[in-house]
């Protein structure tokens, strides 16, 4: 019988998750043994034209990693969609935006302005130009990527079957999803998120919870933090309450709260919202002036409870005024 | 067509929304656009409820609860209180003018209070104009994982 095929593919995405694919080390082995790679433009060298030559469905499982970002992402979004039996968003920019998301507290105009004309490494003539779409050239014509006002989620372009998320997920947890799907049980009901538990953060932190009454919040550098207590009992925002487990609590056991990067617990459309709720009742005031105060003390709340999930969050992005 | 504000209004079941009951039944006037959801406690009004209210085309969403003090579950105002102002940064922060979201405190007894805020708030959206995100030309609903 032939060996299954695999792909993985990037759009807007940093590597990492490439990376936490081969950190799950000598098992790459296996998984090479056990499927035929049919895409992996990380690491094999395999053109768009091989995969569109392909019969549809017949990749039995596609990784796809990245947001979608620009009109490229999105064609490969839709081919991979096409060509594969299983679509699974992979890590926290397929699943939720991710980091590249952030891009959408601003425009695409205000972040061009700076990359191609403002900022203090860039050298203009005549106030500077942006990439074009399409250029001609004495031997021809040159068309790149557009990119889009927006970021989106991979389940906001295509259709999606499974969801791993982290950023990036963990290889423990990556190898628990290849080892699953290779054991031929069935697979789960479609739209699970797989690779991950479905409590909070919290319930994996080995710190220790006490009640939480706060009245300040510090920011990480502003205290000396106890290794063994809850980083929010001392005042440092961490995601732990509106995020799901599955990382094992890595952040918090690195003195460093945690960001949100798994995403929203089951049943939760928005991380921000969640944190919202979370932290207000444990803010120990009752008066509106004291209360907002406290809250003064949260520097960039948006950019703090949707790291990772402002393009899948409820409004998606920020309106542009 | 002249613009009339769509507003939601969250009303605590065991004060704001027999206040409203008691505005009714007092025959006090008042304008046609709050559209009333009857939570059990202001503080069951998370607050996604309130960005989904915006998501789906609401102009305005008005919480009323219990007066501090008078809560039927001693403390859900008290979560409230901090929730909303919270929520409203949030708001802010995604762009959405902070008044269009308001938190009020209403008795059973205060009907004409009730009147009063649902058309003091009515005419504030007016001024305001109509909302507009882009999530609303999105047709896909978020959904969460499970």
């Amino acid at each position: 019988m032939a060996k299954p095929k695999l792909g993985l593919y990037w759009a807007a995405s940093c590597g990492g998750c490439e990376i936490a694919v081969l950190d799950i080390h000598e098992k790459i082995l296996d998984v090479a043994a056990a499927f035929d790679i049919v895409f992996w433009p990380v690491a094999l060298d395999f053109k768009y034209s091989d995969v569109r030559a392909m019969e549809d469905k017949s990749i039995d499982l596609c990784l796809f990693n990245g947001s979608i970002r620009n009109s490229e992402n999105a064609e490969i979004a839709h081919m991979m969609r096409a060509k594969s039996k299983v679509l699974v968003a992979f890590g926290s920019c397929a699943l939720e935006g991710g980091i590249p998301g952030l891009a959408n507290l601003t425009t695409k105009d205000a972040i061009w302005n700076y990359v191609y004309k403002e900022s203090p490494s860039t050298v203009t003539k005549n106030g500077g130009t942006y990439p074009q779409t399409h250029s001609m050239m004495p031997e021809g014509s040159i068309d790149i990527p557009e990119m889009w006002e927006t970021v989106k989620s991979l389940d906001q372009v295509v259709d999606v079957d499974y969801y791993v998320p982290g950023c990036p997920p963990q290889p423990e947890q990556i190898w628990g999803v290849i080892e699953y799907i290779l054991s031929g049980k069935p697979l789960p009901a479609k739209g699970a998120v797989l690779g991950a538990t479905d409590k909070t953060c919290c319930d994996e932190c080995l710190r220790e919870r006490k009640e939480k009454k706060l009245k300040k919040f510090f920011r990480p550098f502003e205290i000396q933090t106890d290794p063994n207590e809850c980083l929010l009992d001392q005042g440092i925002v961490c995601m732990g309450p509106a995020t799901r487990s599955g990382c094992g609590a890595l952040c918090t056991k690195a003195n460093v709260p945690c960001r949100g990067c798994y995403g929203p617990p089951p049943n939760v459309t928005d991380q921000g919202a969640k944190m919202v709720s979370a932290l207000s009742s444990i803010i120990d005031a009752q008066d509106p002036q004291e209360i907002e105060s406290i809250l003064d003390q949260i520097v960039d709340p948006m950019g703090t409870f949707y790291r990772f999930s402002l393009a899948h969050s409820i409004l998606r992005r920020v309106e542009k005024s | 067509m002249a613009f009339e504000p769509k507003i939601i209004g969250f009303l605590c079941n065991w004060c704001s929304y027999t206040g409203a009951d008691l505005a009714g039944v007092s025959r006090i006037k008042s304008a046609p656009n709050v559209r009333i959801i009857r939570t059990m406690c202001s503080g069951r009004v998370d607050p996604a409820f309130i960005l989904k209210a915006f998501q789906l085309g609401a102009d305005g969403v008005i919480v009323m609860g219990c007066h501090l003090g008078d809560c039927h579950y001693q403390e859900g105002n008290y979560k409230t209180i901090r929730r909303l102002p919270f929520l409203r940064r949030l708001v802010k922060g995604f762009g959405i003018d902070p008044r269009r979201l308001r938190l009020e405190w209403v008795s059973a007894s205060e009907g004409d209070k009730f009147a009063l805020l649902v058309n003091e708030m009515t005419e504030e959206i007016r001024s305001l104009g109509p909302l507009k995100l882009s999530v609303h030309h999105e047709i896909q609903q978020p959904v969460a994982h499970h």
